[in-house]
């Protein structure tokens, strides 16, 4: 493949993988956060609970239908575009996806039937069982895409015999070095999103006087995660950040701006990096603190860009600019929690305005920054596909120039149309509400499933 | 070759050919109403077709990530292979899937302006199937291989057979959907769906015909395998066999039966999957690549088959659970207020 096919080939990859990451990180915690609403429904029998529970089952089915189509996309691509990689890794990598699709692919979309449609079809009992099988499926499926990635991060358990990785070792191969931090990051920040939505939308109603029990009980849940998770994720983004430094040092190197290894590392608040003459322009730093960060040290060394030849340095601006705006987020999320717990303790979390107004629109962060974080680490690990097996440009299909535009430009068209549509579904349905929803469940048919989303559509067919 | 390594290939060959003949008649009959809804414009006949199998077919598309993703785990030379070589015709039918897909959830959170997608529907799952049509006749006509990649043209696919095998498919799913409503639907819907089949099972016939005599033509190492003696003997079978499930399809869809013409169609689909079969083993990749050439190492191969193993019965354990739980007829209208 010559160049321009490649570039083609990566911006599509970037493209239909950056819109596939949105829907999974909403739908692994509001999985989880739908089982438990009705696990507390069971044990509490208050109403409201199977309301909002209902109520995001119908979001829940948007966003998963779309995570589903675009995660196919996913799986076939690594064919299409990056046969080589296929051929290289297929040995290592391949059995983990296969795991995927076997313990956790089936399992989500099989329960999700009756997690969908099956409200009036099986016992309650088996009906939260379904919702707690789709919550597990969607948080194994993380397992192994996780697992499978930081191979690609972090390459364990295998040889290479004539460039071709075969595998030594599963464990190792499974867990490899990256994989836990990796793990507990992605989990934690998908739990991080959700709970933020919920967080938003809570306000969203209280603010408009609507749903008061129900936006009540969403900003409490919503509040107590991002209130734990925001700290702990700055914890778990910390033993992550040194994992890479001791297996990646390029990628600290770019995400620090951090061009010479031999003098402690200043924290770059802005810098615009320099590439021909190897440092930085319009810096604004503060020194030691990277080193302090990194080997809890303030005169710490870690390894500077300069340390790699060129062809080995990742793109330095992306890299540290997507990890700049990872972070920031990180600590507003942190504000945004620790600010509410604080009202929440002294009684006032329901009627403080300016708290709900800022909250209410708060709910984009926890996508930007998994966007943004996911960026550093793929960015952060070029110029490989596989760090120390394979390169990036030796990884492409022998596809044409033609065929991987056409192939492009189809994806933009078709993901612009498709997702923007779904994302403005979604949005529909949360200003609608959980209304309607016991109304509904008392005139819905037993013998028949009911689409998630058709109440909302008599609701709003009643308003028009 | 030691026993180990000539049987593993053929065990996982197996598996792959399974989940690729599950995901043909499962998504098949879901793709059928699709395009089934170009010959229904009632709305209420289109919200039963697609709630017939709602709870279904996310789990029953999950079968093509088996089949590819099995290709990726046991045979990953096969993989790197046939993906670029029939690059546009997969791409353009993942994108039909995308429409076709969200349509199920979109479609509802439209209403009452879901024109849109009853199109996005329809024309997803025909661009799906035709493309799905075209990746096998692609594949049948040959893929260039040299030096263990891809070889050929972005084009190549593009001939009047793989064309031909994609229009066949449109029929078959379309036959597969109509008798899915037979046996689905009570009242005047599932009275045209009867009709309907009666018409697309005489054209799948003659489809299947055409295809079955255009393969040896076009490819003598086919021809040899149908014709020589005395395979003639050994695979006359399967031919009689169509010639009888089609009759009994035929049969049942004219005497009033409501569940035989649906099992009566899946056997026809698994009768020309195995003839497919019968003319390319030993190739994975025809006319180059066998089995053997293209599978992964064994440790790789068990690693996958021990959880594909203890996976396989507890997945499809649940999955006719799934179905049981949504067993039994759905009426016109029943459920829409």
């Amino acid at each position: 493949m010559d160049f321009d096919a490649l570039l083609l080939a990566r911006i599509q990859f970037a493209f239909t993988i950056s819109f596939h990451i949105i829907f999974p990180s909403f739908t692994i915690g509001l999985a989880a956060f739908i089982a438990t609403l009705l696990v507390r429904w069971r044990m509490t029998g208050r109403d409201h609970l199977l309301r909002l529970a209902r109520f995001w089952t119908k979001v829940f089915a948007v966003s998963f239908a779309m995570g589903v189509v675009s995660g196919i996309v996913m799986s076939y691509e690594f064919g299409t575009n990056w046969s080589r990689f296929s051929l290289v890794v297929g040995n290592v990598l391949g059995p983990l996806l296969g795991y995927e699709v076997l313990t956790a692919f089936f399992l989500e979309a099989t329960f999700l039937g009756i997690m969908l449609f099956g409200w009036q079809r099986v016992p309650p009992g088996l009906h939260v069982l379904s919702a707690i099988l789709v919550a597990l499926g969607t948080s194994l499926s993380a397992f192994w895409i996780l697992s499978a990635n930081s191979w690609m991060q972090t390459p364990a358990g295998h040889e290479v015999r004539d460039g071709i990785a075969y595998p030594v070792d599963w464990i190792a191969v499974i867990f490899n070095p990256s994989f836990p931090y990796r793990f507990a990051h992605m989990f934690t920040a998908a739990y991080l999103t959700t709970s933020l939505v919920v967080l938003s939308v809570g306000a969203r109603y209280l603010i408009g006087g609507r749903y008061l029990e129900e936006s009540r009980t969403m900003m409490r849940m919503g509040l107590g995660m991002v209130a734990l998770l925001a700290p702990l994720q700055v914890l778990i983004g910390d033993q992550h950040g040194l994992n890479t430094l001791k297996f990646q040092p390029a990628k600290i190197a770019a995400i620090e701006s951090h061009w010479d290894g031999s003098h402690p590392g200043s924290l770059v608040l802005f810098a615009i990096p320099n590439s021909s003459e190897e440092r930085n322009d319009f810096e604004i730093a503060i020194p030691n603190v990277a080193s302090l960060i990194l080997t809890h040290e303030l005169d710490g060394l870690f390894p500077g860009l300069k340390e790699f030849k060129p062809d080995d340095r990742p793109p330095i601006f992306p890299v540290f600019i997507a990890f700049r705006l990872m972070v920031g987020i990180g600590v507003l999320l942190i504000t945004i929690g620790w600010v509410g717990a604080w009202l929440w303790l002294r009684g006032r979390l329901f009627d403080t305005r300016w708290y709900l107004q800022a909250v209410q629109y708060a709910w984009p962060l926890g996508f930007v920054a998994i966007l943004a974080g996911w960026y550093v680490t793929e960015v952060g690990r070029q110029p490989w596909i596989a760090t120390g097996v394979l390169r990036t440009a030796d990884g492409a299909s022998p596809v044409g120039f033609g065929a991987v535009l056409i192939g492009l430009i189809l994806f933009v068209l078709v993901y612009g149309v498709v997702f923007s549509t779904g994302i403005y579904y979604i949005n529909r349905l949360i200003e609608f509400g959980p209304k309607g929803m016991a109304a509904a469940a008392s005139e819905g048919m037993p013998s028949r499933p009911l689409s998630a989303a058709e109440d909302a559509a008599h609701v709003a067919m009643e308003e028009t | 070759m030691d026993a180990i390594a000539y049987w593993l290939p053929l065990v996982w060959a197996a598996l792959i050919g399974t989940a690729v003949a599950l995901y043909v008649i499962l998504d098949g009959f879901d793709l059928g109403l699709g395009i089934l809804f170009q010959l229904e414009p009632k709305e209420k006949c289109r919200d039963l077709m697609m709630n017939s199998v709602a709870p279904f077919w996310d789990g029953n598309e999950t079968w093509l990530v088996l089949g590819g993703g099995g290709l990726l785990v046991a045979f990953p030379l096969a993989y790197a292979v046939i993906m670029p070589g029939l690059y546009l015709p997969i791409l353009i039918m993942l994108l039909g899937l995308v429409f076709r897909g969200v349509a199920f959830e979109f479609r509802w959170a439209a209403k009452p302006s879901h024109e849109f997608w009853d199109t996005a529907f329809s024309w997803g799952s025909i661009v799906a199937t035709f493309m799905q049509g075209v990746v096998l006749g692609g594949y049948l006509q040959g893929i260039e291989v040299k030096d263990k990649a891809f070889a050929g043209g972005s084009f190549d696919w593009l001939a009047p057979f793989a064309l031909f095998t994609g229009i066949a498919l449109l029929a078959g799913y379309a036959l597969l959907g109509a008798t899915w409503l037979v046996m689905k639907i009570d009242g005047p819907l599932a009275e045209d769906a009867r009709g309907w089949a009666k018409k697309l099972l005489l054209a799948l016939l003659v489809l299947m015909v055409i295809i079955s005599l255009w393969t040896p033509l076009m490819f003598e190492r086919i021809a040899g395998r149908w014709f020589a003696w005395p395979n003639i003997l050994y695979l006359s079978p399967v031919p009689i066999a169509t010639a009888i499930v089609a009759w009994a399809c035929w049969h049942g869809l004219n005497t009033g039966r409501e569940v035989m013409p649906f099992f009566c169609a899946v056997g026809l689909f698994l009768l020309g999957f195995l003839g497919l079969a019968i003319s390319n083993v030993p190739y994975l990749v025809p006319p180059s690549i066998t089995i053997w050439d293209a599978a992964a190492v064994p440790q790789s191969q068990i690693f996958t088959l021990v959880g594909v193993l203890v996976m396989l019965p507890v997945i499809l354990g649940y999955t006719v659970f799934v179905y049981w739980t949504f067993r039994g007829k759905m009426r016109e209208g029943e459920g829409y207020h």
